[in-house]
Formats: C-alpha cells, sequence, structure tokens
C-alpha cells in the first residue's frame, strides 16, 4: 500500500488538495456562479437590465420629433437638427410641430415620408391637437392617456424611470465610494483617527435632514444636482459603518501582519488585501441602497421638493395622481412602474445576499 | 446467568455517518466498544472523522445519515425517537467539548447554566440543587463553591472552564462520558491536570470514558485501550501499552514518529552574527480614566539576545508568556516595542530598530514571517501566485510579469508545490499546504532571518513534521537564521539549536536544546518538558 508519511524532505512532492475544483475559480467567480443559480434574483437582474439600456434610449422609443424625414428628394435628422416649420412648408420660420395635422400631411404626401418613435411623444410635449380635455384617457393617440398639462403618461413614464434608475445609480456610486473611503480610513487607522471620525459622524448624522433639504430647496432653485449633492452628503455614514467593521476586523488577520511583514505600504494594503475581502456587505448592500435612493427622488419630488416640474419624474406623476383622483391612467401606470421597479431590486438584493454568504462557501 | 459474558456499555458496530452534501462518507464502517469503567482512547488528525465519530453517539447532527449500529446499555441508539434522545444525552452519556469558551454561555452564571443541567436530567431544584452543584463542583476541583457558582464564563480562567463543562456534563451522573478534545485550547500543563481529572472521575464513579485527541502521546498514560482512525476508518486498535509498543500501522508509526523527530540542520562553520536585539522590550500602558495614573503591563521585558546564520533560536513559553510580542518586535510590527535590534547584512550593522518608512520597507525584505493559522495568513481573495508574488512586486518592481511568474514557480517548488497551483485560490488547499505557501511567499524576497511563529501549531502531528522537515532543509540550503516561537517542546527539539524559555515576558532560562532539555536549570522549565511528555 502507499505509505501514508513520506520521508521528511525527499517526499513532499504535492499531493492535489483534496477537494480542489477542476477550474481555479475566484471567490468572486464562486460568488457569481451562485448568483447565477438564483432564479429570480438572476431574472430580476437581466429584466432590469434591458429595461435600463432600453429607457436609455428613451428618445428613440418616445419622441415628439421622427427620427428621419425624407421630404424632397432630401433627408432631415429632426432629432439633431432643429429644422424651421418654413422647411416643410409650414408659414413661421419656428421649430416644427411635427404633431401638427398640417405638417403631418405635408410629410405624408407625394412620396415623402418621416419615421416615427413608436410613441410619438416626448417628456414634456403637449398635444395641443388632443380630442378631449386634459387629463384626457387612454386613446389612440396618447396610449396612457395625458396629464393635468395634457403631456403623455407613457412618455413621462419612459422618461421618468430613466431619472429615477440614473439618479440611484449615481446616488449608490457617490455614496458608496464616501462610504468606502471613510470607513475603509477608520478601520484601517483605527485609534484616534477613528475616534475622531466615529464623532464627526455622530454629530453629522444627528443633523436635520429633511429639514435641511427643505430649506436648502428654498434656497435654491431646485434641480437634479442640488439633490444629488445633498442626499450624498448624508447618504453615506451608513456604509462607513459597515466598511469599518469589516476593515477593524480584518486587519488583524494574519495575512495583513504578513504583508506588513513584506514590507507593503499602508495603501497598498489597504488597496491589494483589506478592500477586497472587506466588500462583500457593499455588494450585498448595493440594490437595496439603490431602491432606498429611487424612493428618496420620489418621494421628494411628490412634494414637490425635488426636481422641477418640466423634468418628469415618477415622483410628480404620483402628485399629479393625487390631484385627479378620478384620472386613474395617472396614478395606476406610475404606480406599477414604481412597484416593478422596486420589487425587481429587492429581487436582485436578495440573491446577492445569499450569494454572497459566507456560510455558502464552505 | 453468565457473570462474564455481560455486554460492554457502549458497542458501536459497523457505523458510518454520511452528510447529505457530500459524496464519501465521513465515517465508514467503524467498529469499537467502552466498557464501564474503562478508558478508550480515538486518535487522528483532523478530518479523520473522530469527531463525527463522538458526536454520532448521541445522534447530535439531525442531518446525517447513519449506517450500522450503536448500542448503549443494550439500547439501540440508531431507533431511538426524540423523547428517548433527550433522556440518552446528559442522563447515560455526558459530553465534554474542546472550546469551553464557546460551549458556556457567555451571559449566564455558572450557578445557572449547571442549575440548568440538574432541572433537565435529575428534576433537582432549590436547596437539593444547591448541594448537589456544590458538591459537583467539589469533585472537579473547584474550590469555593459559592464564589464559583456566581461567576460568569469570562472571570474564570480556561481550566476553570474546562472544569465547569465537565461538572456539567457529570450532572446527569452519566455512565459513560465523551471528552472531545477537552484538553486542546489548553496549556500544557493545565492539559494534564485535566486528563488526571477526567482519568480519576471515571474510576471513582465506574464511568466508561471516550477519549477524543488528534496527540497520539498524550493519552499513553490515561488509555486503557487506544483506536487509530485515519480517513474516517479505525487503521488500528489495540491495548495501550502493546499499541506504543508494537504500532503495525504506518499512519500510526507517522504519529508516534511526528513528536520525536530531530531534524535539525547542522550548524555551519562560520557563525556569523546576523541578528541582535539588546534591550528589547514592550510595555503597554493601560488607562484607567481621566484622573487616574495609567497602569503598566509589560509584555516582555528587556531581553537580550543574538542569532547566528543558519541557526535556529527557539522561544519557548506558555501562552501570554510574551513570546509572540518578542516575533513582532523583532520584526518591526509593533508599535508600543522598544530597544535596539540591529541586523548585519552583508556590508554592515543596520540599526534595523531606528530605521522608518521606505528604508524600513525596503529593509523588511530581510527580515520575514511565517505565521501559526495557514487558514488566515493567505488572503482568500488573491491566487497563490499573487500571494507569493507579492513580496516582489514591492521589492523587485522592475519585474516583467514572466520573470515574477518563473520565480513564483521556482519558490513554490523549493517548498514542495507544483506549478498548476499558482493559479489556484487558496480555499482549494489544506493546512499543511497552505503553510508551504506562506513560507514560499517569505522565501521569495530571500530573506537572512525568518520568524516562524508556531509555524506548525495549527497542523496535523505527521503534516508538521513534514513542515518541519522542510524548514530544516531549506534552512542548511540557504543559510538563513530562524526565531521560533512555539509552545511545543517538540518542535523545538525537532529544529532548534538554542533556546531560550519565557516566563511572563522574562527570560528565565536559555542555553544550547541538548543542554536544556537534559538539565532543565529553571523550575518552570523543568514544569514544561515534563508536561510536554515528550517520548
Amino acid at each position: 500500500m502507499k505509505p501514508i508519511l513520506e520521508p521528511a524532505l525527499e517526499g513532499v512532492l504535492p499531493s492535489p488538495g483534496p477537494d480542489a475544483p477542476d477550474l481555479p475559480l475566484s471567490p468572486w467567480r464562486r460568488a457569481w456562479r451562485r448568483f447565477r443559480m438564483q432564479k429570480l434574483g438572476y431574472f430580476s437582474l437581466v429584466t432590469l437590465s434591458v429595461l435600463f439600456v432600453l429607457s436609455l434610449g428613451a428618445e428613440l422609443l418616445s419622441n415628439d420629433k421622427p427620427l428621419v424625414v425624407r421630404y424632397h428628394d432630401a433627408w432631415y435628422f429632426p432629432m439633431v437638427q432643429t429644422y424651421p416649420e418654413t422647411e416643410f412648408g409650414g408659414d413661421f420660420p419656428t421649430p416644427t410641430d411635427y404633431l401638427d395635422p398640417y405638417i403631418r400631411d405635408r410629410l405624408n404626401s407625394d412620396g415623402n415620408w418621416a419615421l416615427f418613435a413608436p410613441n410619438r411623444y416626448a417628456a414634456n410635449t403637449i398635444n395641443y391637437f388632443a380630442p378631449s380635455p386634459n387629463p384626457a384617457p387612454p386613446s389612440r393617440a396618447n396610449w396612457l392617456g395625458t396629464d393635468d398639462r395634457g403631456r403623455d403618461v407613457l412618455a413621462r413614464l419612459i422618461y421618468g424611470f430613466r431619472i429615477s434608475l440614473l439618479f440611484g445609480l449615481a446616488l449608490t456610486v457617490i455614496g458608496c465610494a464616501l462610504g468606502i473611503v471613510a470607513g475603509a480610513i477608520q478601520g484601517y487607522f483605527a485609534g484616534k483617527i477613528d475616534l475622531v471620525a466615529q464623532r464627526v459622524i455622530e454629530v453629522w448624522s444627528s443633523m436635520p435632514e429633511l429639514y435641511l433639504l427643505l430649506i436648502f430647496a428654498s434656497m435654491f432653485e431646485p434641480s437634479l444636482l442640488i439633490l444629488l449633492v445633498l442626499l450624498s452628503v448624508f447618504g453615506w455614514m451608513g456604509l462607513a459603518d459597515y466598511v469599518r467593521a469589516e476593515f477593524l476586523r480584518n486587519r488583524n488577520l494574519e495575512y495583513v501582519l504578513a504583508a506588513r511583514a513584506l514590507g507593503l505600504s499602508d495603501w497598498q494594503i489597504i488597496w491589494r488585501h483589506l478592500l477586497p475581502n472587506s466588500l462583500t456587505a457593499v455588494i450585498a448592500f448595493l440594490p437595496f441602497r439603490m431602491s432606498g435612493a429611487v424612493l428618496a427622488l420620489t418621494s421628494f419630488d411628490f412634494l414637490g421638493l425635488g426636481v422641477p416640474a418640466s423634468t418628469p419624474s415618477l415622483g410628480e406623476l404620483l402628485a399629479q395622481g393625487k390631484a385627479n383622483l378620478d384620472a386613474w391612467w395617472i396614478s395606476l401606470p406610475t404606480f406599477a412602474v414604481l412597484v416593478g421597479m422596486l420589487l425587481l431590486l429587492v429581487f436582485i438584493g436578495e440573491a446577492l445576499r445569499a450569494a454572497l454568504d459566507p456560510r455558502a462557501d464552505a | 446467568m453468565m457473570p462474564q459474558t455481560q455486554p460492554p456499555l457502549l458497542d458501536v458496530h459497523a457505523l458510518s455517518v454520511r452528510y447529505p452534501d457530500s459524496a464519501a462518507p465521513a465515517v465508514d464502517a467503524i467498529s469499537f466498544s467502552v466498557a464501564a469503567g474503562e478508558t478508550l482512547a480515538i486518535v487522528g488528525g483532523s478530518g479523520s472523522g473522530k469527531s463525527v465519530t463522538a458526536r454520532a453517539l448521541m445522534r447530535l447532527d439531525p442531518d446525517a445519515g447513519y449506517g450500522g449500529a450503536i448500542r448503549f446499555s443494550g439500547d439501540d441508539v440508531l431507533g431511538m425517537s426524540a423523547r428517548q434522545l433527550c433522556a440518552l444525552r446528559g442522563g447515560g452519556i455526558g459530553m465534554v467539548f474542546q472550546e469551553p469558551l464557546s460551549a458556556l454561555n457567555p451571559v449566564m452564571s455558572v450557578g445557572a447554566q449547571l442549575a440548568e443541567a440538574l432541572v433537565l436530567q435529575r428534576g433537582l431544584s432549590g436547596k437539593a440543587a444547591q448541594a448537589e452543584m456544590a458538591s459537583l463542583l467539589q469533585r472537579v476541583g473547584l474550590d469555593d463553591a459559592q464564589r464559583m457558582l456566581a461567576s460568569f464564563p469570562h472571570q474564570l480562567s480556561g481550566g476553570q472552564r474546562q472544569r465547569v463543562l465537565i461538572a456539567i456534563a457529570l450532572a446527569g451522573s452519566p455512565k459513560l462520558l465523551v471528552a472531545d478534545e477537552p484538553t486542546t485550547a489548553l496549556d500544557a500543563h493545565l492539559r494534564l491536570q485535566v486528563l488526571v481529572l477526567l482519568k480519576s472521575l471515571a474510576r471513582e464513579s465506574g464511568m466508561g470514558l471516550l477519549l477524543i485527541s488528534h496527540d497520539l502521546p498524550l493519552v499513553r498514560d490515561f488509555a486503557d485501550r487506544v483506536a487509530v482512525m485515519h480517513e474516517g476508518r479505525i487503521v488500528e486498535t489495540g491495548e495501550t501499552a502493546s499499541l506504543f509498543g508494537a504500532p503495525k500501522h504506518d499512519y500510526t508509526r507517522a504519529l508516534l514518529a511526528a513528536r520525536s523527530a530531530r531534524l535539525a540542520a547542522p550548524l555551519p562553520q562560520d557563525r556569523a552574527v546576523l541578528l541582535q536585539a539588546r534591550g528589547l522590550h514592550c510595555r503597554y500602558r493601560r488607562s484607567r480614566g481621566w484622573f487616574r495614573a495609567a497602569e503598566h503591563f509589560d509584555a516582555l521585558k528587556p531581553t537580550d539576545f543574538e542569532l547566528a546564520r543558519g541557526e535556529t533560536l527557539g522561544i519557548v513559553g506558555a501562552s501570554g508568556s510574551g513570546k509572540t510580542t518578542l516575533g513582532l518586535a523583532v520584526l518591526r510590527l509593533l508599535r508600543e516595542a522598544k530597544g535596539d535590534v540591529d541586523f548585519h547584512a552583508g556590508s554592515g550593522a543596520v540599526a534595523f530598530s531606528r530605521l522608518a518608512g521606505p528604508s524600513l520597507r525596503r529593509m523588511r525584505r530581510h527580515l520575514q514571517v511565517v505565521l501559526q493559522d495557514p487558514f488566515a495568513s493567505l488572503s482568500p481573495r488573491l491566487t497563490i501566485g499573487d500571494v507569493v508574488g507579492e513580496g516582489l512586486r514591492v521589492h523587485q518592481p522592475e519585474l516583467d510579469p514572466v520573470e515574477r511568474r518563473r520565480r513564483v514557480i521556482a519558490a513554490l517548488a523549493e517548498v514542495g508545490l507544483g506549478a498548476e497551483v499558482a493559479d489556484r485560490y487558496p480555499h482549494a488547499f489544506s493546512g499543511g499546504q497552505r503553510q508551504r505557501v506562506a513560507i514560499a511567499r517569505a522565501l521569495i524576497v530571500s530573506p537572512d532571518v525568518l520568524v516562524l511563529d508556531e509555524p506548525t501549531s495549527a497542523l496535523d502531528a505527521h503534516v508538521a513534521v513534514q513542515v518541519l522537515g522542510l524548514l530544516a532543509e531549506l534552512q542548511r540550503r540557504r543559510g538563513i537564521g530562524y526565531l521560533l516561537i512555539t509552545h511545543d517542546l517538540a518542535v523545538v527539539r525537532a529544529l532548534a539549536h538554542r533556546v531560550m524559555v519565557l516566563k511572563s515576558g522574562e527570560v528565565v532560562e536559555q542555553g544550547t536544546v541538548d543542554a536544556v532539555f537534559a538539565e532543565p536549570a529553571h523550575p518552570y522549565t523543568r514544569s514544561l518538558i515534563s508536561a510536554a511528555a515528550l517520548p
């Protein structure tokens, strides 16, 4: 039989690891594989990604300008260039209103043609030619009706969805960056730096966020940027605590000691050793932070403190739905979009949490 | 009725234990028996299935699948209902766990935990329970029962905690006591005390004792019979004397040889001093509030020593003796450490302890470290190649990736690992293989001094001896000076040339290994050597 113990050195040949897999998979790759096995979460991620990519091309889906116009043997691209109405046989040198039945007629005659987006309204297009008063119920012209200013609800939903997701993404990225930096510094250097930073965070987090936002909203012209800055300034602290705790735990592990003994600098140790080992909690939190950010934007818009009224937003649509209770075509689709988006994010978050569960690695 | 054919207390026949998510059974058709008043030791390395066996006796793992038969006092354990099992656990079989701190509930006092066991097992309460608790503590050698019952686990020492656990296991007057590595978390001399206690308890009440351990020489004086387990099977079983006298199986022989090995490389001719420490010390300041003077605690009192090229200096002591502090202080990894460390490079002495910033980081190449826990010392998110190549990135950034990889593979080859491991992640490797990777990580920057902080204490005995052999071979080939920090005298004897004994941060004895082991001068050294039970 095979000897169990080889002589001291001659026999220290490598025996293959007892459970070594054929493919060397990194811990991230293994987590990704576990994520993909979570059917609901993976499906949600795919769905949300597809919807997001589609909404990035919202101008192609919902626009009051045709994509391409062929008029008198010349090509026109109204999406990128503004043409005066006189160009298409109108009377005034104003920008063309392609919803105007007269213009439409001109574009469809004598071998001219125009390729329109599937939904013929942009977020702020007012259909002056709508047959019924605003808010108008769903019709062949406005598939989901119009809001109380005559703007197409479907168009505003598409653009509002895009802004919500982009805003959520930006707020999450900024909040994570700030939180990770702050948490990493506190956790790695610990001691006095940690002590002071913790007190600063305590003072900072006890500031009444909502009132500050109200005050700032009245001081500045409300805009997405102001909202992003204000929410970011207050949104990083919870995450910083997690990263700090992970760093405090990991900095005492022996691989950090070994790295210091090898002569790595503090930043090299943070970057190469501590950060990759401390990010599981951050990643598992991402979808939930994003849904939180989307919800925050919606609430501020609902209260009228968020983006200016011309910007399409789900919160503003909800507020309109509340103001016009009989116009169910405003509130119901908005509600459905919001619930769908948040549900997808939560499902992704659940699956990520399961995939990154440290016990799953055993 | 025939008096001599009384059935054994515990009879295990062809027991197999299988977990749902693994193909191979954790325990594969093992048979053994324990008679009343008898002590059986089950010995094996990690993953050999010995703890699984212990837990299987009471069916403590709900999702395990069992095969074969376990008979306790004639009752079929595998066929018992949940109610019968509850009576068996604690009442018939008592269990002592390995880690006393985690086996005790930290928010309950000792008295409350002991009372819980008495209420459950014997239905005692009030005065009767109080009296019984005091007598139980007395039996396990804990005096001052009142104070002890009011204490919380964190207020007790490791030995006291283990005694409390034993008292809890005894509360139901079990007929069989299963002790799963009862002494692994304890220092060497506490280890003997606890084993003596278990043995005497078993003898006075006629209990059967099943002792689970990874340390074969340790059980020699305590077990009547020994069963050696390897990879889920019992490979050898027999009376203690005959098993130690004439081990039959290779694995048993390897376990026995592991602790008596002498592997130290011969000292080189020129004994150039490599490292010189003068007045190395470490003092911690403990604040006691704003208006009171701070307390001081000396983790290491001023210590002088030298280390020559190709030499191993062993540093021994119990836990808390300051030996790890000394290692970290030499490496300049402790801010609180003070004193001079001179490193003699080829060109002359460098005051290592005076360097700072980039010059210190550059110099670190010459002094490397191998740490105790092979599972914590490799970052789980880097490949083995990245882990080993890290030193090159820092100290020789001019190397291109191809050359770096060539050197990584050479370093891995030097510690006996193949090139294919470079792309794997640490989780795929066993403890011994990981420790080899940690050695390769230190070697790749060609250090002159290597601090080995308990390099083998997390490894099984026969793996440990391979790693020690590798270290000795590397020393012979490269002339590295080793600072070997360990609590295990067998490791010192295997690898070191000189030894320094630390107690409470102070050097109590030093000399060559032969001299100190043959004639220890200090009583503390003597107690360490006798407690180590060296073969």
